[in-house]
């Protein structure tokens, strides 16, 4: 029998004394799984960058939304639901009185007008508490946030965007001036740094004043959510609960709320995009299996170019079996090394991506990698069948006659 | 050692059969030397291929060293074709990108012999053939009788029984001819069986043996009277 190290070694020479054929099917095999590689690290990109989004938006985060509302999101949309019984600061309160709660932070929103000496504009004011900022990884540019005193107790301060910083004041300094919200004034005590859009909210365009003082401002009691962080992600599910109990308790026995975990959000966005990952990769793998077939191609074109050598090689001795295992070696040989270099190809062009855009981080899955490798290998081996069968079948006499 | 019983060879050209073989009976024993000569198409070459065990008979029996290897499997064959036939073409036959010691090699190589004992024969055989320094020349590197020399060391490197020429100097020129016909003849005397097809008159009176074929059949199988010193 032929021994595995003979085999490697011919069917290495045949692929270097072919070097036109055995470039061209490295490329198009290279191609194949470097493709693979690079959608799904898009995909897989796309996924990380939004976990890392929601992980911004805070940890261990449970959204109290009043009214029994069957959508679970933080949309705009959502507040408009009918509300059978305010959720108040008493209930916010009282949400405080659970050994895995961190911290709370009430949360009142409406819509007013700031002005300040001649300049107006539409703001959207939030009314809350000092904990917000650090549930929420806010950070201030500069000032400081609300003060650390009790939720019922309005007082005239206020927070601004980094945008209405801008708009309004330009080039004064705001810090410590006094503006006028709806028929109150407030003294700005801090200016949030920029953080873009937070689930339907634009930083850069609130005013954030006292929860109490919003109450006194919109002249409601109810709170339109209330944010919770928990000390761990395990605890999530007992806060829920108690949550869900304590308000129940506290309305009569109704549960006319509604608790969202950012978890539950983020699971759903991992899950599309780990379906356009998969979706990607297969698309890929189209291309793995036009080089396959292409492979298949060029090793029938290659075996008829040498039907002497293979007519040859069964004078000589080789039987049916042993030609079969020399070009199914070449074949899979071939294939190896160009998904070698389609993972080094693929590397790079991820590389690439996130050099041209750091903000996505393009790192192909190790599934992509294996499964695409094996693929190419597999397909190699396959498509090569035909062509080797052909070989062996070959009459020796025939392939011999030719001179 | 080789003995065909009613040996037919038909193929289908057209809608015609042509009888390539039409009822060969022949024996050559052990250590023979022969010749065989006839216009083309008279199927001299099918013979050889028959007896080479490239090609099959349509009928009839063929026994080599008394077994019958008609209906022998396609591994047996190969492996029969491997230790006890040796081929030598017209047109040389080597693999190009392999270099002369690695086309030698080459039969080692199919019946997985190690690679020690490989290099040890391949290097005897090319001592044998004044080859040694062309060793790890390309066939495109060496002269038509270089290269038929390779066939032959290929040929014989695993030491087979019999060795089938098909024109072994038709494309070479006449001196390198005459040093391919020595090599054979050289390697008769040393106990190998040689069949060579051939159809110039010179080479077949040459050999001991010389069967004419004719649309098939065997026209004639003589023993030469050879003085191989006014010959050549």
């Amino acid at each position: 029998m032929l021994q595995s190290r003979d085999v490697i070694t011919f069917a290495w020479q045949a692929l270097k004394g072919y070097r036109t054929r055995t470039i061209l099917m490295l490329i198009a095999m290279s191609i194949g799984v470097a493709s693979v590689l690079v959608l799904t690290s898009l995909g897989e990109g796309a996924r990380r960058y939004v976990r890392g989004e929601f992980a911004s938006l805070g940890t261990n985060l449970i959204i109290v939304i009043p009214g029994r509302s069957e959508t679970s999101g933080a949309g705009l949309s959502n507040m408009m639901g009918v509300t059978p019984r305010d959720l108040t600061l008493a209930d916010a309160n009282a949400l405080t009185r659970h050994p895995k709660v961190k911290q709370i932070a009430p949360l009142n929103i409406g819509g007013a007008e700031i002005s300040w000496q001649n300049r107006k504009r539409e703001v959207t004011v939030m009314g809350t508490s000092r904990e917000l900022l650090s549930i929420r990884h806010w950070s201030l540019s500069r000032g400081k946030f609300l003060p650390d005193s009790d939720w019922e107790r309005a007082s005239p301060v206020c927070v601004i965007g980094k945008k209405i910083r801008d708009e309004i004041f330009s080039a004064h300094n705001a810090l410590g001036q006094w503006v006028r919200i709806g028929d109150n004034r407030c003294r700005i005590i801090g200016i949030l740094s920029s953080e873009g859009q937070s689930i339907g909210i634009n930083v850069d365009e609130v005013v954030i004043i006292p929860v109490a003082s919003a109450q006194a401002l919109f002249n409601t009691p109810s709170l339109f959510r209330i944010f919770i962080e928990a000390k761990t992600r395990k605890s999530i599910p007992k806060v829920i609960q108690f949550s869900k109990d304590t308000i129940k308790a506290r309305h009569q026995g109704e549960e006319d709320i509604t608790v969202v975990t950012q978890d539950a959000v983020l699971a759903t966005f991992d899950n599309i995009l780990s379906v356009l990952t998969y979706a990607l990769g297969g698309i890929a793998g189209i291309s793995l299996a036009v080089a396959g077939i292409l492979i298949m191609n060029v090793m029938l074109v290659a075996v008829s170019q040498r039907t002497a050598e293979i007519g040859l090689l069964k004078a000589l001795g080789a039987s049916h079996k042993g030609i079969i295992i020399l070009i199914l070696t070449e074949a899979m040989l071939l294939s190896a090394i160009g998904g070698i270099i389609g993972l080094a190809i693929g590397q790079l062009g991820a590389w690439g991506i996130r050099y041209a855009v750091p903000e996505l981080p393009a790192y192909p899955p190790i599934w992509a990698a294996v499964l695409s490798f094996s693929v190419a290998i597999i397909t190699g081996a396959i498509f090569c069948l035909l062509p080797a069968r052909k070989a062996s079948k070959l009459d020796p006499v025939l392939a011999l006659a030719k001179r | 050692m080789i003995k065909l019983q009613k040996i037919h060879r038909n193929f289908q050209v057209g809608d015609q059969i042509v009888h390539a073989l039409d009822d060969i009976n022949l024996e050559i024993a052990q250590g023979e030397y022969v010749s065989v000569m006839g216009p083309s198409g008279s199927g001299k070459s099918t013979l050889l291929n028959l007896i080479g065990m490239l090609d099959h008979p349509s009928s009839g029996e063929y026994y080599l060293n008394d077994k019958n290897v008609t209906e022998l499997g396609e591994v047996e064959e190969a492996q029969i074709r491997n230790k006890n036939i040796g081929f030598v073409f017209q047109a040389f036959h080597l693999v190009p990108r392999l270099s002369a010691a690695e086309n030698i090699e080459l039969p080692l190589m199919l019946a997985g012999i190690e690679p020690s004992i490989r290099d040890a024969k391949v290097s005897l055989a090319l001592e044998s053939l004044n080859l040694t320094e062309r060793a790890r020349h390309k066939p495109e590197q060496l002269s038509g009788g270089q290269r038929q020399r390779v066939a032959i060391a290929r040929a014989t490197i695993t030491e087979p029984a019999v060795l089938l020429a098909d024109e072994p100097t038709g494309n070479l020129d006449q001196k390198s001819g005459h040093d391919v016909m020595d090599i054979l003849e050289a390697l008769n005397q040393r106990g190998i069986t040689l069949i060579m097809v051939t159809h110039d008159q010179s080479l077949g009176d040459r050999s001991a043996r010389s069967i004419k074929m004719i649309d098939g059949r065997i026209e004639s199988d003589n023993l030469n009277k050879i003085d191989h010193a006014t010959v050549s």
